[in-house]
Parts: C-alpha cells; structure tokens; sequence
C-alpha cells in the first residue's frame, strides 16, 4: 500500500495565491497537530511575531487586548512560553493531557492583499479528560502569508461563539 | 486592623477545632442539604456584590447580573440614583431586561408589553375599564426592588435580607482593604470591558479557599514561576518597609486578606527590567503622585503590596500583577458559576493598560498559566470527596500555633471558616 505523506500545503503554496483546498489542507494540518499534541510542530507553523488572541465570549472580532479583558492575548514570546507550559507535567490541567478533536469547517478566503489572505472558518473542538467532554465551538480568523517559505499564521484570533465559557473552567488547550 | 485569630465554639458540627488542630467535614462541599443552608444562612443573608460604579457612568444605565440564585437588573434611574430590581415583570415574570447591559429611560416586558420606569414605576396605561381604578395602589405592578442596596468605594452591594445590618458594619475591618484598592488612582478606578464567565465542577467553597492561599503557589503554579522568571527580566523589588513578610489578617466577619510583597511588576506602581528605563521613570512618576496623595505608609502598601482579599462569602478582590474582581455561585454542591473582571486606575496610560492586561492573562482566567491548573486542583479535591465516608476532613490548621500568621499559613481560612460555621450553625 502507497504511503500517504501528509499534505504538506506550504509547499503547495508556492507561486500564486493559494487555492481554498490548500487553504483547508494547512488548516486540517494545523488542526491535526494541536490534536497529536505535537505543539512544536504547531508552533512553526506560525510566523515570528505573530500573535494569537481568544477574546472573551461575547467579544466582536475586532476586539482590541489593549483596552479589553481577553482570555488569551499571546504576542509571540508568550506563544512560545505557552508551548512550552504546555509541555511540562507542572501544567496540571493537561497532565495527563486532556484529548482533543479540532473540526475545521466552512473555510473561506475573504480577503487578499498581496502575499497576506485573511482567512475564516469555523470551528468546533472537543475536549476530554477525566471523564468529561466538553465542547467549544466558534469561527477563527487566520491572517496568513504565502510566501517563499511556504504558508505562515501571521495571527490567529479564535473567537468562541457561546454565550459564555460555561461549562468548562478552562481553555488550557489550545482551541 | 484585628490581627488576632479568635476562637470561638464550633457549632455547626462541620467544623471541628481545638487550640491545635482544624478541620472540616468534606460532606460541606458535597450534601445538597449543606447547600440549602448556605443559600439560607449566607446567600439570603449577607451582602453580596453586584457591580462597581464605573459600570454604569451615566443616568439610564444598566447592566444585568446573576447574584445569589437571583436575575437581577443594577442600574441608575433618570436622576442618576443607584437602583437594582428583580428581572421578572410582575404580571407573569418575563425577564424585562435580556441584554446584558446598555442604556434605557424604561423597561419593557415582550411577552405583553408591561413597561417600567427605570425607577421601577409601573408606566403602562390601559383603557378604561381593564383594571380597577385603585390599580397598582399597593405596588404589586411596579417593578420589585431588591430590600438592600448600598456601595462602599466604589464597590456595589445587595442584600436579600431587609433586616441586615448595615454595608459598613458588615465589611468590618475589610473597608480599609477596600479603600487601599480605591486608592490606587487619583480619579477612580473603572472595570476594564469583557468579563471571563466560566465554571468550575467544584464545591464553591473551595475556590474561596483558593483564591488566598498562599501555601499552594510553588507546588501548583510551578509553570508560571518559571515563566515570570523569564519574563520579568529578573527580580521585581519587594517591600521595602515591611520586612518583606506576608501576613494573614482577619478582618472580622469572615473576611480576610494576605498582603506581602509582590515579586512580580504591578502597573501601580511598581517596576520591573522587561518594562525598560523608560517605564522605570513612568512607574517613579506614578510613584510619586502615590506617595503625594496617600502619603508614604499608605503609597508603599498600594504600590508594593500583593492583596489576596475575601469579602464574606464570595467576592474575591485579588490586587497582585493585576487587580481581579471575581464571584462565584455555586449552582450544585460540586459545581459552580465563576464571573471575573479586570479592574484598573482611570485615565492610565494605554500601554501601561496593555500590561496590566498581560500580567492579567499571563497568569488568570481559563486560558492563562496558573488559574487552570487551580481549576484542575479544585476539580481533583472534588472527585476525591467520593471517598468521604472513609476519608472525611480536611486539614486547615497550618500555622495555627502562630502568634502572627504568615501569608502561606490558614488563618485567612480558618476565618472563613468559623464565619460560615456560625451562620450556617444558626439556620438550624
């Protein structure tokens, strides 16, 4: 049986505007990596200086950290820190970690300004650990870059479509 | 300011001390018949904060809130007086107000078009001959107001008790703390946009424990620590007049506070490497003006000090890398509703906002580097009380030969304790 390497989008990407299905593909990964726990490999996904925000729910997109109280307002060293929390026994609410299931959806292209695509979709991810599933769900707003080096999130800003975060008491994993 | 930790006779049956050891029945963070008391004990009987004043700036204004297992809306009226009434119309109990904050001369019900004055009044008028004259006489149409409303420094309370003593000899000795949190800028403080609204599958006793406990920080918060070591740039000063010790005090009626030293950099007003030389002579500045106002004693306490505040028995004021404001309901004996807000001086500047923002998440909320594994914690003690009927206390006596207890000691605790003791005692 033919090995199926994993679709790797970046290298798609390369001359000319990304397709919509390379679009999805970098997503899926992106998604496939948060759920294989392989968080380094996340991480490179993202340019340097990107950032990546969850407002609070109820928040609108264009919602600004500096004058708002959010969940997460990660500039890029902080997304590094969050990285590597994560992957210390002594972050307690995912040791053992918690297991995920991120669902991309109804990806769409809604702008494109030179090698810059700003990117929504929508998202639904659940997450189980000690016998309790929860579910978030919303849309995220990727800007990303298509550029020599392939596909870069330059930011990712998740917003979370309920009402509020109830009942989960955390966001520990990465939505 | 009581330091003292008064002893007084257990009555509950729940708590059980003697002059060395205390301890608590798990069965109180379990037994629905624990939470019927405490909803009448506590939540019908003590002041319960509803909103601070910055939330409603203007006349009309209104915000909606859930306090004690009630709907309630907390506004100001045409006049500007602070008013909070139960969100259900009187005629059938619709919710009157379903947005969750804004600006209205009057209130009207969907379902039939009952309107109110947002001073409560009944404003509808009907044809001739729909009700009798006398109408509305008694009040049984007008919106129902809460018994007791009243604010200290900025900070609202309701009562659902018409007999309670009053908001000032109710806060006791917690007042002063108040007012060190009130006193952090010249023009007031204001509730910064966006509340984090989560929920935890604990007891909500519990989460009070928790949010001044000073004795779980190293073990639990080890990631964080590491974090702040790399991101402050070294080591904040601390206290420079106190020894740099944290205490526990008793405020008396079951409110308590630790305060020490902050080893972390606090907006007001205390600096750290990362934020550069330029935010050096900014924070000397604020310093300053501090040190004008308040005077030395007091601009040192609100500059330098980590606050970790209870108010009796569920707000939490937590005045450390950033100032929280949070309640919790519980809703079940093992689950509860957590509502938290950032809080912050008028008129400071943007970026210094932007780090009291960061310092905010680095550490707080659902998806920052502590308050997670806090939840993780809280929601393990509660699993584990399955095994109460074999293993049935908790320890809560750390410290408790000291004459003055330290900030990782339980004194704050075991105030709270005996307060909940107490009122839950009477309601026998």
């Amino acid at each position: 049986m033919a090995t199926i390497e994993r679709a790797d989008a970046a290298a798609q990407a390369q001359g000319g505007i990304p397709t919509r299905s390379q679009i999805e593909d970098f997503l899926y990964l992106e998604a496939a990596l948060l759920d294989e726990w392989k968080l380094d490999e996340w991480l490179a996904l993202f340019a340097e200086g990107a950032t990546y925000d969850v407002p609070t729910t109820r928040a609108e997109d264009d919602a600004d950290s500096a004058d708002q109280l959010f969940l997460v307002a990660d500039d890029y060293a902080r997304l590094q820190h969050r990285v590597r929390r994560l992957k210390k026994p002594g972050a307690h609410s995912e040791w053992p970690r918690s297991r995920t299931a991120h669902s991309i959806t109804n990806v769409r292209i809604v702008a494109v300004e030179g090698d810059e695509l700003l990117v929504r979709s929508l998202f639904i991810t659940y997450r189980a650990k000690n016998d309790v599933t929860d579910c978030y769900f919303g849309h995220h707003i990727h800007r990303i870059r298509a550029g020599a080096d392939g596909l870069k999130i330059l930011s990712k800003r998740s917003m979370l479509d309920m009402s509020s975060l109830r009942p989960h008491g955390r966001v520990s994993i990465i939505v | 300011m009581a330091t003292a930790f008064e002893k007084r006779p257990a009555g509950s049956g729940w708590v059980v001390e003697d002059h060395a050891s205390f301890r608590v029945a798990r069965t109180t963070f379990t037994d629905q018949d624990v939470l019927e008391r405490e909803r009448a004990a506590i939540f019908d009987r003590c002041w319960l904060y509803i909103g601070h004043e910055s939330e409603l700036p203007n006349a009309n204004d209104f915000v909606r809130r859930q306090v004690g297992g009630r709907d309630l809306i907390f506004n100001r009226d045409r006049k500007g007086e602070y008013r909070a009434f139960f969100n259900s119309c009187p005629h059938r109990g619709a919710a009157v107000v379903r947005e969750d904050k804004g600006s209205t001369i009057s209130f009207k019900c969907f379902y039939h078009g009952w309107s109110f004055n947002n001073n409560g009044a009944f404003a509808t008028r009907f044809a001739a001959g729909t009700y009798p004259e006398d109408f509305n006489r008694d009040g049984c149409a007008d919106l129902t107001a809460v018994p007791r409303l009243a604010g200290y420094a900025g900070f609202w309370f309701v009562n659902f008790d018409a007999g309670a003593e009053s908001l000032e000899d109710y806060l006791a000795d917690a007042k002063d703390f108040l007012q060190v949190v009130a006193d952090h800028a010249a023009d007031g403080m204001e509730i910064v946009g966006g509340i984090q609204e989560y929920s935890v599958r604990a007891n909500w006793k519990l989460l009070v424990e928790n949010s001044f406990d000073g004795y779980h920080a190293h073990e639990t918060h080890s990631t964080y620590l590491e974090y702040l070591v790399d991101a402050i740039g070294g080591p904040a000063e601390l206290f420079p007049s106190r020894g740099n010790i944290s205490r526990a005090y008793d405020l008396g009626n079951g409110h308590a506070v630790i305060e020490g030293p902050a080893p972390w950099g606090r907006p007001v007003a205390q600096w750290i490497p990362a934020w550069g030389e330029d935010g050096r002579e900014e924070i000397a500045a604020i310093y300053a003006e501090l040190e004008q106002r308040l005077g030395k004693e007091r601009a040192e306490q609100v500059a330098y000090g980590n606050r970790n505040l209870l108010i009796f028995p569920n707000l939490v004021i937590n005045d450390i890398m950033a100032i929280t404001v949070r309640t919790f309901y519980p809703e079940q004996p093992d689950y509860m509703n957590v509502n938290s807000w950032a809080l912050a001086p008028k008129g400071e500047a943007r970026h210094f906002r932007k780090r009291r923002l960061d310092n905010f998440l680095e550490f707080l909320g659902p998806g920052g580097f502590a308050t997670p594994d806090d939840v993780e914690a809280l929601e393990s003690c509660q699993r584990s009380y399955r095994n109460r009927a074999a293993a049935g206390w908790n320890d809560i006596s750390r410290g408790m030969l000291r004459d003055m207890p330290l900030a990782d000691d339980e004194a704050q605790m075991r105030a709270f304790w005996r307060e909940w003791d107490r009122r839950v005692a009477e309601a026998e």
